[in-house]
């Protein structure tokens, strides 16, 4: 639906209105590690962006890298009196899956699997056109789900999980760390300098191919 | 420095979703001109919503810290443990930095996150304006740690599938982390449901 008075808002450009009081500040240039808080209410404004659009594709493609790597090694590595029982990601989720807690499983898969995986290749599809300062086919729809997606994904909570795990496992078992733990811990470091980007910014640096 | 104007007296409001500044619009089935999300003045139902959300939680909060989370199995012994009977068995088994990790995680930020969504909710409804600022900090800090009681669901997930030494040893999930999983999940819908401008609304006094 059209708004009324759009034609007159193409000022509005410049101003970002913040999100957690309403209140409206012209937009500012920031400089290396800058980050402007809303005077009122203390949230963040902006941050400075300080990775261009082909350094986030290059952190994308490694992080798809890694998580791939995450998921098809194991974590960690049990022995007792000769046996040794190892597990991935998706060995844990199984796990739960058929001790009858199928909802803790169904929430471990989203949050530590399909939710970040589509985080990252939403990612890559959008940040492979902003390149070239093109709008990816299906841009909004695709900039709406990584806002949505965003606080649902865990890796990072997972990295503790896996720590707290090993500490108590350790009490009865050898315990050996496998590769994925690694891999999981990379992940962590990855998707944290991400979050410290907004993604709404590829609105500003990008243009639709018809306009 | 003077306080700068809110959106709703310049006539504007922004996108939820990609932040665009548009012109103020009370129409309930407005799209954004540029990422076509629905536009709204403030989240809808917010307090309805997310006072609902935060009382299931805090009924599924009872049997998840009353019913074991997690079995432990072996040849000799059968032991369940509450998340708070884990915790003190992390202590006492020599790492009280993590047993601590685990408390703040399990039960301080679940805690939190109730005493601080009710202090919002109901300042809200009676249009206090006393110490805006500090609620705000409050709701950023929510916001923040929100996530991070998931720790104990995944310590279990991890567990389960790790300790399955037939009848030597093994852990099996119990009831107690699905009800606990259910209560993250709701906690953090409440949070994101609450809209924090509301804490700048309609103030009886400036
Ligand atoms: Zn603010
Ligand atoms: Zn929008």
């Amino acid at each position: 639906m059209a708004l009324k008075r759009r034609d007159g808002m193409h000022h509005a450009q410049n101003l970002i209105i913040c999100e957690h009081c309403d209140s409206v500040y012209q937009k500012r240039k920031l400089s290396r590690g800058q980050v402007a808080d809303c005077t009122v209410c203390g949230a963040v404004l902006e941050r400075h962006q300080w990775i261009g659009v082909d350094g986030q594709f290059a952190l994308i493609i490694a992080a798809l890298i890694v998580f791939v790597i995450a998921n098809v090694s194991p974590i960690v590595t049990l022995k007792l009196s000769g046996m040794a029982e190892t597990t991935t990601l998706w060995g844990a989720v199984i796990a739960m899956w058929n001790d009858g807690a199928q909802l803790v499983a169904a929430l471990t898969a989203l949050t530590l699997f399909f939710f970040p995986l589509s985080q990252l290749v939403i990612f890559c599809w959008v940040l492979w056109f902003a390149r070239e300062g093109r709008r990816a086919p299906g841009f909004a729809q695709a900039m709406t789900a990584l806002v949505r997606v965003k606080p649902w994904s865990m890796i990072e909570v997972f990295m503790l999980g896996t720590l707290v795990a090993v500490v108590k496992a350790h009490t009865y078992f050898d315990v050996v760390p496998g590769p994925g733990i690694w891999a999981f811990g990379f992940l962590t470091v990855l998707i944290t300098v991400f979050s410290s980007h907004d993604t709404r910014h590829l609105w500003d640096v990008t243009k639709d191919a018809k306009a | 420095m003077s306080a700068p104007p809110r959106a709703r007296e310049l006539g504007m409001m922004s996108c939820h979703i990609c932040r665009l500044v548009t012109a103020y619009s009370d129409d309930p089935h407005a799209h954004c001109p540029r990422c076509h999300s629905a536009l709204h003045v403030r989240k809808q139902g917010s307090i309805a919503r997310s006072w609902a959300l935060l009382l299931a939680a805090a009924m599924f909060y009872i049997p998840a810290n009353v019913f074991p989370i997690m079995r432990t199995q072996s040849l000799s012994s059968k032991d369940d443990n509450t998340i708070l009977s884990g915790i003190f068995e992390l202590w006492r088994a020599g790492s009280p930095g993590l047993a601590v990790i685990v408390f703040t995680a399990s039960i301080v930020v679940p805690m939190l996150k109730f005493i601080i969504m009710t202090i919002l909710l109901v300042s809200v409804q009676r249009s206090s304006g006393l110490v805006s600022k500090q609620r705000a900090r409050l709701y950023r800090f929510v916001e923040l740690i929100g996530y991070w009681s998931m720790l104990d669901v995944f310590v279990v997930a991890i567990l389960s599938a790790l300790v399955h030494f037939q009848i030597l040893s093994r852990v099996e999930p119990l009831p107690g982390v699905v009800y606990f999983g259910v209560v993250v999940v709701l906690t953090m819908l409440s949070a994101m449901s609450f809209d924090p401008r509301l804490i700048w609304d309609n103030r009886k006094s400036q």
